[in-house]
């Protein structure tokens, strides 16, 4: 019926677009805006649709949620997936740690890393150049997981919260995205407030640090978003102590049964048993998913305007 | 364009003379860059550089219990076994295969996905349509593969959709069967991170200048003709780059969505290097082996990181003369 449509009024629509655009030739551009639009909402529907299935079926009552058939809109609409899940313990404390450990990331690197930006940006400082070549080498090669396992066992950070924090806390990338950023700003602003008395200390944080706003708000959404979705660490150095589990990793509990076509019922234990007879756990697994993708997609539609910049400022330099 | 051409410059090939000797009087006078920098090279050399002590564990029959000077020293005897077991040649195969698979589906759709939203000449719209396509990356593979399981499972859309299309008569088993995995692997990718790798090539095509377009126009060229000879050689260089660059990362299949995805049905298939290490390393306790194949991925990434530059550099330099 659409295409009909479209292949109907075409060309009506092709001969004054062709008036107006002397080098437009006949059909064409109304053919492709059609054809443009059409794959736009089908890009459109494909990268929502499954986001929003998953938000409905939240809200849906889980043993009717079995029977099939929800797609856009709950048949029976329900809180007790919520419920379910902030009542278990298990998931409210994994959704504190979660909250936490994204906290302290972000702010130790954003810190960390522009004051470091700073001092290697200052061309006077005698150690400027071995702390950059250093800093840069770690971008090319990586000890690899064993090793970094004894280093974090040597460390005694295994069943420890700081090592959700400390391994991560400066990126060599980052690094330099900040220190090209910090380039741009006038070195004039430096000179006279050096005059004026300040140390590096001060200006770095009176002058440079607000300066760099812009370009700081990308890399902290950037580190935000990979310490909040962030589960191999808790798989790999905390899974022993349940009190540090994270939001993904027991999102990744609950989903693991699932991939395996023979989904045992049981995977939800403890988190619906007293909603038993309304939760199942797909309804638990979508419910939880809202729960740990809600806060990063209320973010990120803000930055958008940052994003260019973060990734041209990196490209200018590595 | 030549702020992309630049990426893979290293920091600066000519030493600047530093003239100025280390002397009391300017550690004294930098103190406080000193404060600020030095502990951090101190933590970067801990958290980066002291594991790489780690490999020695490669060329030794390496036992926790005992010390350093009381391990037994076998040389590239894990590396040989490594080349001769048939687990790592199928994980090596499984890993190229599905790094390739990614490789070419990224490029593609990213670069048809720039040009046509490029076309779209209401900025609301395409604001619109950008900021919806930007989601998928910013959710965790954990729900990602979540997803891909249940839109992919016996009774998920898609198979609800090519039953009702009468395309299939019976569901199919997407996650249950190796043949499909890479597919289902490169698929999952493309979902995620179309969108958000069109920003670079947006970028690109911003930076055009609009007189070829109108020169274009002026010679009666449809768009078509456009897309094909302004936009995309407008954007040529940065596919280069990219290209070039992405060949460093030619082992780095991924390892959250094969682990994630990966079942005992399809193991032969959803298996990479990472899997492997993880497997041999933390399950089995065999340390060794696993180090040895973790090196091997370290090394072969370095090689064609630094030829990778080295291409890079010389592309650059040619379109500079």
């Amino acid at each position: 019926m659409m295409m009909k449509n479209t292949q109907m009024s075409g060309p009506k629509n092709a001969v004054m677009l062709s008036r107006r655009r002397p080098g437009s030739s006949g059909v064409e551009p109304f053919l492709f805006n059609t054809f443009n639009t059409l794959f736009m909402i089908f890009l459109v529907i494909v990268t929502l649709y499954p986001f929003l299935n998953t938000i409905v079926v939240s809200f849906n009552a889980g043993n009717d949620t079995i029977r099939g058939g929800i797609y856009l809109w709950p048949r029976q609409f329900t809180m007790q997936n919520y419920n379910a899940v902030f009542a278990s313990g298990t998931i409210y404390n994994a959704f504190l740690i979660s909250v936490a450990r994204t906290v302290l990331s972000t702010l130790l690197n954003i810190f960390l890393t522009t004051m470091l930006a700073y001092t290697l940006s200052r061309r006077e400082y005698v150690f400027r150049k071995p702390i950059t070549t250093i800093f840069v080498l770690t971008m090319y090669f990586n000890a690899g997981l064993i090793p970094n396992y004894f280093l974090m066992k040597d460390l005694h950070l295994i069943n420890n919260f700081l090592v959700y924090v400390l391994p991560s806390m400066i990126s060599a990338f980052n690094l330099i995205v900040i220190r090209t950023y910090i380039g741009t700003i006038p070195e004039s602003l430096v000179e006279s407030s050096r005059i004026d008395g300040a140390g590096d200390f001060k200006i770095f944080w009176r002058i440079i640090f607000p300066l760099c706003k812009p370009v700081l708000a990308t890399i902290a959404l950037f580190v935000a978003v990979g310490a909040w979705n962030s589960w191999f660490d808790a798989f790999l150095y905390t899974s022993s102590r349940q009190e540090l589990s994270t939001l993904q990793y027991e999102l990744m509990k609950l989903l693991s049964s699932s991939v395996n076509a023979n989904s045992n019922p049981s995977v939800a234990n403890g988190v619906g048993a007293e909603h038993a007879t309304q939760v199942t756990p797909i309804s638990i697994r979508a419910a939880v998913t809202v729960v740990a993708s809600v806060p990063i997609l209320m973010v990120y539609p803000f930055m958008q305007k940052y994003f260019v910049v973060g990734l041209n400022v990196g490209s200018v330099k590595e | 364009m030549e702020e992309i051409a630049t990426v893979a410059k290293p920091v600066n090939p000519k030493k600047q003379r530093n003239n100025k000797r280390l002397t009391w009087a300017i550690i004294k006078d930098q103190r406080q860059l000193i404060y600020m920098s030095v502990p951090l090279l101190a933590y970067i050399i801990v958290f980066a550089y002291l594991p790489v002590w780690g490999w020695t564990m490669a060329f030794q029959d390496y036992k926790p219990a005992r010390s350093f000077s009381q391990q037994d020293w076998v040389g590239f005897k894990h590396f040989q076994f490594l080349f001769t077991d048939d687990n790592f040649l199928r994980v090596l195969r499984n890993t190229l295969a599905m790094s390739v698979i990614n490789l070419i589906l990224g490029f593609t759709t990213a670069i048809v996905l720039a040009l046509l939203l490029n076309e779209i000449k209401k900025m609301f719209w395409k604001r619109t349509v950008q900021t919806i396509s930007y989601l998928p990356h910013f959710l965790s593979w954990i729900i990602v593969t979540g997803i891909v399981a249940t839109s992919l499972a016996s009774d998920g859309i898609i198979n609800d959709l090519l039953m009702k299309l009468h395309l299939i008569d019976q569901p199919i088993m997407w996650l249950s069967e190796g043949k499909y995995f890479w597919g289902v692997v490169g698929a999952s990718h493309v979902w995620k991170e179309v969108g958000w790798n069109t920003i670079i090539y947006l970028a690109a095509m911003a930076s055009i200048d609009p007189a070829l377009y109108e020169a274009a126009d002026i010679d009666g060229a449809n768009r078509y003709q456009k897309m094909w000879n302004v936009t995309l050689p407008g954007i040529k260089a940065t596919i280069v780059i990219l290209l070039i660059m992405s060949i460093g990362h030619i082992l780095e299949a991924g390892f959250e969505v094969q682990y994630l995805l990966g079942n005992g049905l399809v193991v032969d298939w959803s298996e990479t290097i990472d899997i492997f290490v993880l497997k041999y390393g933390i399950a089995q306790g065999n340390y060794s082996l696993a180090t040895a194949g973790g090196i091997f991925k370290s090394v072969v990434s370095i090689t064609m990181l630094l030829f990778a530059n080295w291409t890079a550099k010389r592309l650059g330099e040619e379109r500079l003369l």
